[in-house]
């Protein structure tokens, strides 16, 4: 039980010495929050589907360097998040943001919901109408 | 036959849709760059040759110039080398070099090996740049206007044919437009 308890302490202590990124923490606690969230969504360019944080590529060590000196120059994260986009185009922010071009997306589950109901609706109305035993029964719908 | 039909209409458009967006599905390992249509970044840069002399596109203002990221352990800026040596004696554009976090000894000596293709080298020793510029794996090249904006991008390896089709063509209506 000790013994195995030892074991899991180890492997915990290595765990750290694993991460990719090794650099010192940042001044604060609030602003090392900020760089961590930031690096994990922010993606590598060099190995698409990984994030600034995961990435061993020199490249997102640069710019894991960039992300940290702008957030101790005191620029906010939607600063740093353009800073990349103006460089690297929006692919590099793994949370898209909304713009003329990909509105549509944003707003076609809405345009659906809303569709759909009105179906709903009609049919539900149509079929209470028949059901009333209106005298005009629409196309042949089946009973 | 009615209700048949606009079950079929929608499913037709959903096949057309999704038939235009997969054979125009872009390639993913190549992302457009938000430069181009822009000013290009500024950038001042100690020069790789002789350390006393700056490279910066302020300097620049005014011509036509390709700027070629490049660096002596990308494989494919070995394999672009010849179609930038032509691009220099076709002599339509000068080329600048950007030698990115690169060893400058190494950066010397590839050059004197293989020949230099460029008016000036900027070294960017620590990438920073390189990060203006969008850089994201040599080679990359972009063409500058004598505006200062960014005209053509290509990321990867330049070759005769792509300069002809995508980068000399801007220069030519550029010579068109202005005899």
């Amino acid at each position: 039980m000790n013994c195995s308890r030892g074991l899991l302490l180890m492997l915990l202590v290595a765990s750290c010495a694993w991460a990719v990124d090794n650099t010192p923490a940042l001044p604060t606690e609030i602003l090392q929050q900020r760089y961590r969230a930031l690096t994990h969504e922010l993606r590598c360019m060099q190995c698409q589907n990984e994030s600034l944080a995961d990435s061993n590529v020199p490249l997102a060590a640069d710019l894991r360097l960039q992300v940290r000196e702008l957030l101790v120059a005191g620029k906010t994260d939607a600063e740093v998040r353009d800073y990349m986009a103006a460089r690297y185009g929006e692919f590099i922010l793994f949370r898209p943001r909304m713009n003329w071009r990909n509105a549509w997306l944003w707003l076609a589950p809405a345009v659906l919901l809303i569709a759909g109901v009105a179906v709903a609706v009609r049919i539900i109305r149509r079929r209470s109408r028949m059901l009333a035993g209106d005298d005009s029964p629409e196309d042949g719908l089946e009973s | 036959m009615n209700r048949f039909l606009w079950p079929l209409v929608g499913f037709a458009l959903l096949v057309i849709v999704l038939t235009v967006g997969l054979r125009r599905a872009p390639d993913k390992s190549i992302i457009a760059s938000p430069l181009i249509g822009k000013v290009a970044p500024t950038f001042d840069a100690p020069d790789l040759i002789d350390g006393t002399r700056r490279v910066s596109g302020v300097a620049l203002k005014g011509q036509w110039y390709l700027l070629n990221v490049w660096g002596t352990w990308c494989v494919g800026c070995r394999a672009e080398h010849a179609a930038l040596l032509a691009i220099h004696d076709e002599g339509r554009v000068s080329i600048i070099g950007l030698n990115w976090k690169d060893d400058d000894l190494a950066a010397i000596a590839w050059l004197a090996q293989l020949g230099n293709p460029y008016a000036a080298i900027g070294a960017d020793r620590d990438g920073r740049i390189a990060i203006d510029w969008g850089v994201y794996g040599a080679p990359e090249s972009f063409l500058v206007n004598p505006e200062g904006v960014v005209v053509e991008k290509q990321t990867g390896v330049m070759t005769p044919e792509i300069w002809r089709a995508r980068f000399l063509t801007h220069l030519d209506s550029a010579a068109k437009a202005a005899p």
